[in-house]
């Protein structure tokens, strides 16, 4: 592994500027690694290295120039369910496999702006639906901690392929996106940072959609600082995006120091859940030791309705997914099947050849939950009940500020023993902790805390109320420089 | 007076009627069928999609702009590209706003947005984006005068209720060609904004449902919120027709739709009754169905319809905020102010006609005609305001009978009229001296339509002007009793045959070539014979 790329953006950057690291040469010498790694990992859809390695030509001279930008000369890379001019943007599905946006999800155009490089874009479950980044058009991507690559670990979905390129330092953050878990569930498995922010904080415009008011674009990064120097770049208003926060975005800082004395952070008796494993359960009640230790009162809380989040977040993903996917009939983009004897047979053989069955069933069963029989019985109610997962929120930061979770309920699953289930069960096991939050649209961020006896990364979750990113963040920096987990990566 | 109106009114809607004469080459409803209909009522409500007149389309900021090359006016959104979210247009919810008020609607403070399910080539997202559970107005009514040309029934107001409107996009175009089997596809329509207005059934016949489009039209081209071009589809027409007996539930409806000219909505529903009356007296059942009405042929047939019942599976607009307005008229913030558009509101028609009937004395029926038409009503105000002693009466009298009657025959629209609201202010001034008779008014007028000259010029220039001179008068009038003829008819009148006055005033018309003041020449002519 790369000493580089343990490096903080900062630090490279720094290096940049000392011009002890040429951009370009440092982008060339990734790609040739990316290009030996990738062939296990499976993580890209498209990589760009043209493109990059002349934007990191470009980079260089405006560091030779004194006209640096921010994240000059820095790789990412980009899920790819966000829209990248001229870059194709497939969310691994033959539906979109020939499909070239014309234009930049927001997220992405100011990370360009700000002088970011684009190495790729990264894989998923096809158009998001999934958990372990195994049902995609280009195969499954596969967990940099493997510990047998030919008996691999599954790496977390949806934005498996973020997490992975991450942690194997092909870049130095990814955008993903978050429905339901699907920033923070491949971060734990992968041992990297994974932070959604409130709701409306990022636009959306330009991430193809999954359930849009649940959808938030979430950032990857190996460090805490790394990710809130990402969100700070593009975070803020958006005209396109009719519901992001219309005030103007203030750059977040962190902590200087926690008032601990004065920080209450929650533990929700019911996120200790059937399934969830003891060394996440030790790893859990650890860390709520070790805050109180510093101070921190730990309040045992209860949220009653945080089973009932799967499965309303099931009814209203479907509901949305019938909704958004009405779109793809290969008439003006995408997929088209040779079938010309009507535009209904057209349709119909393109919708089936184009999506595979989890996105076949989800169709099918939200079109039925949007009947107008059916509406008020499941729609509406799932709404209904979507209000009191969200008040069991609102309740508990009456009396604390953060709550703490485990992210995943276990280490990274082997990818034969996960695909025995259906996909309906593994999201329903996936995103128990992770899903809630979206619910709320508040935001929650992932830390890798310790390796497991499997030497598997370990994560928990801090979620907090909408727009208590700085508490978010600073703790998680606290919590980060305790356990010391980027020294895993160093001795790899 | 009452007359000649009514005999005017049929050349007002000739002329409506005149653009498009093309379509009208054979009527079928000439000949109704002499059933024993009339103990049948029919029962009409209307559902009108007007085009929001704006500068850019409903979401996606595109242009709005009708004949644009194909496909060219095409956002984004538009064409159902992924990712891309729909931004409301202020403006068009302004336009809403302003309509909603114009027809009395109760407005909504908080109005929200839903989607729309359904499949078609011309919709890319497979959805619409419309109103469906919080509308963005609620009730509110409209009176409106019914003039019926056909028969000469008394014109009357009618009252209509509005259920609701709504804003929403407007769908694609698709072109079909069966012997190719291909479709074609213009998005440049799909997501222009629309106004859908859903009015209560309360009207009863088709000339009704047309009085209140033509109403509709009036009062959309004083707010400007629609250009109501029907012929570009800029508003259209969908009516809700049924029949039943007295006493009776109501009966099932048929649905015609896209009715595409004022003439159109009073044809198609006429024909539609009808053709209910005949099926029902035949003893058949009327099916609900969506019909579509042929101008050509002049009947409604039944559209390819879907077999099922289409449920839209309505849902929510995710990407779209409560759509909030201020009511309260603060005018810091940044939501569409209820209050100032009510300020901003013009004198609509009605107020219009009760200017003319209050201020200007005219009847009814005269105050009607000349506000359903726009450059009727602006000759008339400039005539007016010209001038505040002139004849509000002769005024109308004269745009109403001899301007229509001059253009239809020099075959011109009234829009494109050449004669000045000055010209016709001074040829009324000529009138009411006594300058000119009627008569000599209308051989001005012709002229008129040719140059440019001011009436009193054309009518010295060709010696039109009324002989009104008392001295003139008696020379002519002593020269033709002094004539032969003259002579006779005295000793006739003498002798008490004293119609024989109208023979003798009849020759000095035509002495004069029909230019003296016939009132003046019966008083001389009673005073010589004395």
């Amino acid at each position: 592994m790369s000493r580089l790329t343990t490096l903080s953006i900062k630090q490279l950057s720094r290096k940049f500027d000392e011009k002890s690291i040429c951009p370009k040469e440092l982008t060339i010498k990734t790609f040739s690694r990316i290009k030996e790694d990738n062939k296990k990992l499976n993580v890209f859809t498209a990589l760009t290295e043209d493109h990059a390695i002349r934007k990191a030509g470009e980079s260089a001279m405006r560091i030779n120039d004194g006209k640096k930008l921010p994240l000059d000369g820095i790789l990412v890379s980009v899920k790819d369910n966000f829209c990248t001019k001229s870059v194709p943007t497939t969310c691994a599905s033959k539906m979109l496999k020939n499909f070239t946006p014309t234009y930049n999800a927001t997220v992405y155009d100011k990370l360009e702006k700000a002088g970011a490089i684009l190495v790729g874009k990264t894989n998923l479950d096809e158009f998001g639906m999934g958990s372990g980044c195994i049902d995609s058009i280009f195969g499954s991507s596969k967990n940099f901690w493997s510990e047998d690559y030919n008996n691999p670990r599954i790496c977390g979905g949806s934005s498996g392929g973020s997490a992975t390129s991450v942690a194997a330092g092909f870049c130095m953050a990814s955008l993903g996106s978050d429905t339901g878990g699907s920033t923070r569930n491949p971060a734990s498995y992968c041992g990297v940072v994974g932070f959604k922010p409130t709701y409306g904080l990022l636009s959306r415009h330009g991430l193809i959609p999954l359930v849009n008011s649940m959808d938030v674009p979430g950032i990857l990064t190996k460090s805490v600082d790394d990710c809130l120097q990402i969100f700070n770049t593009i975070a803020g208003p958006d005209k396109l995006d009719s519901t992001t926060i219309k005030k103007p975005f203030n750059p977040i800082e962190l902590l200087k120091q926690i008032d601990f004395k004065n920080l209450k952070v929650g533990i929700p008796r019911e996120y200790n859940c059937e399934g969830l494993t003891s060394e996440v359960l030790e790893a859990w009640t650890k860390m709520a030791d070790f805050l109180e230790e510093n101070g921190a009162q730990i309040h045992e809380i209860s949220m009653p309705y945080t089973t009932s989040s799967i499965f309303v977040y099931s009814i209203l993903n479907q509901c949305e997914v019938s909704s958004n996917f009405s779109r793809y009939d290969g008439i003006e983009y995408g997929h088209r099947a040779d079938d010309e004897t009507s535009t209904e047979n057209l349709y119909a053989k393109t919708r089936a050849e184009g999506f595979n069955n989890v996105v076949k069933n989800r169709i099918f069963a939200g079109n039925y939950f949007l009947l107008r029989k059916n509406y008020d019985k499941y729609f509406l109610k799932a709404l209904k009940v979507r209000r009191l997962v969200s008040d069991d929120f609102s309740k508990a930061f009456k009396n604390v500020d953060l709550l703490l979770t485990p992210t995943t309920l276990s280490d990274a699953p082997l990818l034969n023993e996960f695909v025995k289930n259906h996909n309906r069960d593994q999201c329903a096991v996936q995103d128990f902790c992770t899903c809630p939050a979206n619910m709320a649209g508040i935001p929650s961020i992932t830390i890798p805390v310790k390796l497991s006896s499997n030497k598997l990364p370990i994560s928990l979750q801090l979620m907090g109320p909408n727009f208590s990113e700085q508490l978010l963040f600073s703790t998680a920096k606290f919590i980060e420089d305790s356990v010391d987990f980027l020294s895993n990566y160093h001795k790899m | 007076m009452f007359g000649i109106i009514q005999l005017n009114l049929c050349k007002l809607f000739n002329r409506n009627l005149r653009i498009k004469t093309i379509n009208n080459g054979h009527k079928t409803f000439s000949t109704k069928p002499k059933l024993k209909a009339n103990v049948f009522k029919s029962v009409i409500g209307l559902e009108i999609h007007a085009q929001i007149l704006s500068e850019s389309k409903l979401f996606s900021g595109a242009k709005n702009t009708f004949a644009s090359e194909i496909n060219s006016c095409v956002g984004l959104l538009d064409a159902g590209i992924p990712g891309c979210l729909p931004v409301l247009n202020k403006r068009c919810v302004e336009a809403g706003v302003k309509t909603a008020l114009a027809l009395s609607c109760a407005i909504n403070e908080v109005s929200m947005f839903d989607r729309k399910h359904y499949f078609y080539s011309d919709l890319p997202s497979g959805y619409q984006i419309t109103q469906q559970r919080a509308p963005l107005a609620g009730k509110g009514s409209l009176i409106f005068p019914v003039i019926t040309p056909a028969n000469n029934s008394k014109p009357y107001y009618k009252a209509v209720r509005i259920h609701q409107i709504q804003l929403e996009q407007d769908s694609g175009k698709s072109l079909h060609d069966d012997e190719l089997k291909i479709s074609l596809i213009d998005l440049n329509r799909a997501g222009i904004p629309l106004m859908e207005l859903v009015f209560e059934p309360d009207l009863e016949d088709g000339e009704e449902a047309a009085a209140l489009v033509k109403e509709l039209i009036l009062i959309f081209n004083s707010i400007e919120t629609c250009s109501c071009k029907m012929e570009e589809g800029a508003l259209r027409v969908d009516a809700n027709v049924s029949i039943h007996k007295e006493g009776e539930p109501l009966g099932v409806r048929t649905e015609i739709k896209n009715i595409g000219s004022v003439r159109g909505v009073a044809q198609a529903i006429a024909y539609e009754i009808e053709r209910q009356k005949i099926v029902k007296i035949g003893g058949g059942v009327i099916i609900n169905e969506t019909r579509q009405w042929d101008a050509i042929s002049k009947t409604t047939i039944p559209m390819r319809d879907k077999e099922v019942v289409q449920d839209y599976r309505y849902m929510p607009e995710p990407n779209l905020l409560p759509l909030h307005l201020n009511m309260n008229g603060n005018e810091s913030d940044e939501l569409v102010n209820v209050k100032s558009i009510q300020k901003s509101l013009p004198v609509l028609p009605q107020g219009l006609r009760d200017e003319l009937i209050n201020k200007y004395k005219l009847s009814e029926t005269t105050a009607i005609i000349i506000v359903n038409d726009p450059v009727l009503h602006k000759y008339f105000q400039d005539i007016i305001n010209s001038n505040q002693l002139r004849s509000p009466k002769l005024i109308t009298n004269i745009l109403i009978n001899e301007l229509l009657t001059t253009c239809n025959k020099n075959k011109t629209d009234l829009e494109k009229c050449p004669i000045s609201a000055k010209q016709l202010g001074e040829l009324i001034d000529m009138l009411e001296s006594h300058e000119l008779s009627l008569n000599l008014a209308k051989l001005v007028l012709q002229e008129m339509f040719h140059n440019q000259k001011s009436p009193q010029v054309i009518a010295t220039e060709n010696d039109w002007k009324q002989i009104s001179d008392d001295k003139e008068i008696r020379k002519i009038c002593e020269k033709v009793l002094g004539s032969e003829s003259g002579q006779k008819m005295q000793q006739q009148y003498k002798a008490g045959k004293s119609k024989i006055l109208l023979a003798i005033a009849g020759e000095i018309k035509n002495k004069t070539n029909n230019r003296i003041n016939m009132a003046k020449v019966m008083d001389m002519l009673k005073e010589l014979l004395k």
